[in-house]
């Protein structure tokens, strides 16, 4: 990466640092959760790009893991301030309201889903793989829907948000922080994740899954292992969005939003990890910015996709870098 | 005779009733270079694809080091020591040349499962593959795109990943397919280079390089094979004159 | 026994009508090799074209023509604006550029119609119903619809099997080197296949616009549909939309109607009807893993 773009990035990473108190000095304190909403989807098309990107799974049903983290930290939290036990156990486990826990426990159940669903999508490719892992997101969408004792269609309340020790995560400058840190820690994650051993058989089994078996792969348990990878780190984004919104609903599995994060990775550049970060910030700054001025933002916003689709070839990070290589 | 290192007995594969191969008794002995000639459509890529483990066969048995590996999965006959070159090159074009030989290295550990460590700077994978690099003529490509590469040090570079991990036997289909004269002779010369130390299955097209190199050579007309002898016995095999090089040359 | 008739047919209706979008999709798939997510747009267009024409007193003939024409003309300018660049690039370039354009066309149809929903008014020949069997009436409008899909099924066969056009498709769609080798004019080939695409995506929105509500984003609920359709039927193959469009339809619309009484005698009834009706929305969800577990390239893989 060439020096300018480390630049940037810093430049942009003290921007954020500063953020909460530059809104406040500006009496805009609404950027300071705008701009949390921004950095939890980021680390959901981060957690994207690493099968799109680095392994050419197109997964078109993402928001399905997003939605289960967020759905787990709400119903813990649920069972917590009633006091019972999960699914009416008798003596099983209670609800919880620890943050990291709650993390944990998201991560775990995004993990065995994304094994079950896996084993199947990961037999079929392309086209068909993109529209395999839509279907199972659409039905944990109408699962959702149905689940009357949280909620249903209308989604399910959260009493304050989770627990985090000496941290009072109900302040939105102390909550904006805990999510730049895991931010950060995801992306380093996710950087050292794709530069690995592992991340490397899954760059390869992209580039020539038939070499990659002659070679001694078996590249099957590999992709599903990424595709399992990829699904804990958009629980851990669904657990911060829900004691974000105190609120969760069934359109966090929505085909829409899995359609936005892969937007988001698209327009950022793939396979690059900062693109998704960037594309991200990009498209929902965008969708802010231009709301501002008209009602039908969207007008322009389609648009803007089209050009940048037909005009820059590996995205905004791509543009961003060869500018910088030219300048160099 | 020692017990050949890779053996087929009555091996046969059909499309559709369509016989492809046909009752193969091939014996490679260890540490031989075995040509396998034939005219186009003569079944020896299904021969390799099924010795390779990417097609079944219809019947018959394949025996790898005295171990019947009929039923394995390609993957699993790499690690066991067999290992394919591809006809039409395949290489990862995205990564360098050294990261391509690296991950042909990394192949041959028990797993990769490894999550956090810089594989760029595991020297497990990389001195094997700068070894394999330098024995292949490839030192000065290290950091270039395999996908910017020459024709001919494209193949070489084929062939070094097939070499990773030590196999003791490799396939090679038509190593010299397309790049002409001045690389069909280095490669020749490397091939030659790598005699006694692994066991060799050459696909090739090119007679003058087949008669260069092989101990024994096998002749596939049809599915079947007519002839297997020395270079000497094969040419002055009637049969063979006949069916294959009468219209090659 | 009636309600199971009344309700194949409700089946069909949506099959045919699931045909019609699935159709044009999977041409333009198998012959561009081109995923277009706004092939749900050309639909809406259809619909909202021929619901204004009708409420401002126009006759159910010209209004068809005229969002035909719409539809189809709507498809060409996308064609030639946008998607000829994208031929040759990447699945998911094309992803995010057919976003792009769900984006502008939803928002474009609700700065001309505004965000309420409009309704469309069935014209009185075809709003009668009629006794398919002795005492069981049944709405004339949707055998109408299954009529058209059968026909569009019989027409479309016919152009593909039969024509001079239709060769060139199959050409295309099985050998993009040749077809240009042969000197067919590729452009103006895609171009009009692109268009009948979205003609017969318009037809279906006329259809559906008496049956459903006319907004901004209807294209999208019925796209993802279509989707599963072609999937499910096998990329680029016709013969497997139409299958796929009738199973979907049928798949869904009888799940949707006897789930819940099938549920009744295991569990109390409320509890009954909410799972039969997630269970209902998922049927086809299922139906499409079912198939993909086992044939991983559909039914009819091109």
């Amino acid at each position: 990466m060439s020096r300018r773009v480390m630049w940037i990035l810093a430049g942009g990473g003290l921007l954020l640092l500063a953020l909460p108190w530059l809104a406040q000095a500006m009496d805009e304190s609404y950027l300071t959760t705008t701009v949390t909403r921004v950095m939890i989807l980021a680390i959901a098309a981060v957690s994207l790009d690493l099968i799109v990107g680095y392994g050419a799974m197109v997964s078109f049903g993402h928001a399905a893991f997003f939605g289960l983290g967020a759905y787990v930290a709400a119903i813990l939290s649920h069972h917590f301030h009633l006091g019972d036990a999960l699914l009416g156990l008798p003596y099983g486990i209670g609800g919880s309201n620890e943050l990291l826990l709650v993390m944990l426990l998201a991560m775990l159940v995004a993990a065995v889903v994304a094994a079950l669903t896996g084993l199947i999508s990961l037999r079929t490719q392309g086209i068909h793989f993109i529209m395999i892992t839509l279907a199972f997101a659409q039905m944990l969408f109408y699962l959702f829907v149905s689940l009357d004792v949280y909620g249903g269609e209308d989604g399910l309340v959260m009493s304050g948000r989770n627990h985090l020790p000496g941290i009072d995560t109900a302040d939105d400058n102390q909550f904006y922080y805990v999510c730049l840190l895991a931010l950060l820690l995801y992306v380093f994650l996710a950087r050292r994740l794709v530069n690995s051993p592992f991340g490397r058989v899954i760059r390869g089994s992209k580039s020539n899954p038939r070499r990659m078996q002659a070679l001694g792969y078996q590249t099957y348990w590999y992709r599903l292992v990424a595709y399992v990878i990829a699904a804990t780190g958009a629980a851990l984004a669904g657990v911060l969005m829900a004691n974000m919104n105190e609120f969760v609903d069934p359109g966090l599995f929505s085909w829409q939003l899995s359609g936005e994060l892969l937007v988001m990775v698209i327009l950022g550049g793939l396979g690059t990890i900062y693109g998704a970060v960037i594309g991200a910030s990009v498209f929902l700054l965008l969708e802010i910015l231009l709301s501002a001025y008209t009602e039908h933002w969207m007008f322009f916003l389609g648009p803007f996709l089209v050009l940048v689709v037909i005009y820059a070839r590996h995205g905004l990070f791509g543009l961003l870098q060869n500018r910088a290589r030219r300048n160099d | 005779m020692t017990e050949p290192v890779l053996q087929t007995r009555d091996l046969s594969k059909s499309y559709a009733g369509l016989q492809a191969n046909r009752n193969i008794h091939l014996q490679l002995q260890r540490g031989e270079i075995h040509a396998l000639i034939g005219p186009n459509g003569a079944g020896k890529s299904t021969l390799i694809g099924q010795l390779a483990g990417e097609i079944k066969p219809t019947s018959g048995q394949i025996f790898f080091k005295g171990r019947d590996i009929t039923t394995s999965a390609g993957h699993a006959r790499a690690h066991l020591g067999l290992s394919r070159s591809f006809q039409v090159t395949s290489v990862f074009d995205d990564m360098t040349v050294l990261e391509n030989l690296a991950l042909a290295v990394q192949a041959h550990d028990r797993h990769s499962f490894r999550f956090f460590s810089r594989v760029s700077q595991n020297r497990r994978f990389n001195r094997p593959a700068c070894e394999l690099a330098r024995q292949f003529g490839l030192e000065q490509y290290h950091a270039v795109l395999a996908g910017e590469l020459g024709h001919g040090e494209k193949r070489q570079l084929e062939i070094a990943m097939t070499l990773a991990g030590n196999p003791e036997v490799i396939l090679l289909d038509e190593p010299m397919a397309g790049i002409g004269p001045g690389g069909t002779a280095e490669l020749i010369r490397l091939l030659d280079g790598l005699r006694g130390q692994v066991s060799m299955l050459l696909v090739e097209h090119d007679v003058q390089a087949v008669f260069a190199l092989a101990d024994r050579i096998s002749v596939l007309v049809y599915g079947e094979i007519i002839a297997t002898g020395s270079v000497e016995e094969i040419r002055a095999n009637p049969q063979v004159q006949q069916a294959y090089l009468g219209d090659a040359c | 026994m009636l309600l199971l008739i009344e309700q194949v047919l409700n089946g069909l209706q949506l099959g045919f009508m699931l045909f019609l979008l699935s159709a044009g999709l999977t041409l333009v798939f198998g012959v561009m090799n081109l995923i277009n997510l706004a092939h749900g747009s050309f639909y809406m267009v259809g619909a909202y074209v021929a619901a204004t024409m009708i409420q401002h007193g126009s006759g159910f003939a010209l209004a068809l023509l005229v969002a035909l024409a719409a539809a189809a003309l709507c498809g060409l300018l996308v064609e030639v604006l946008v998607l000829r660049h994208l031929y040759h690039r990447d699945h998911l370039d094309q992803v995010l550029a057919t976003f792009g354009l769900i984006l502008f066309f939803n928002e474009s149809t609700r700065m001309i119609w505004g965000r309420q929903p409009l309704f469309m008014q069935l014209p009185e020949f075809l709003s009668a119903s009629v006794e398919i069997l002795p005492g069981v009436p049944y709405p004339l409008y949707r055998l109408v619809i299954i009529g058209v899909g059968l026909l569009v099924a019989v027409g479309l066969y016919l152009l593909i099997s039969h024509s001079r056009v239709g060769m060139r498709i199959r050409a295309g769609a099985s050998n993009r080197d040749m077809i240009a080798a042969l000197g067919v004019n590729i452009r103006w080939l895609y171009s009009l296949v692109f268009a009948l695409g979205a003609l017969l995506a318009g037809f279906a929105g006329v259809m559906a616009a008496p049956l459903y509500a006319v907004e901004s984003g209807m294209g999208e609920s019925i796209l993802i549909l279509t989707f599963v359709v072609i999937v499910i039927g096998g990329i680029g193959s016709v013969k497997g939309a139409l299958l796929g469009a009738l199973l979907v339809g049928l798949v869904d619309t009888l799940g949707r109607a006897f789930l819940p009484q099938l549920l009744q005698g295991l569990f109390d009834s409320s509890s009954a009807n909410s799972v039969a009706a997630s269970l209902s929305s998922m049927g086809i969800y299922l139906l499409m893993v079912l198939v993909l577990a086992i044939r991983p390239r559909g039914l009819f893989p091109a």
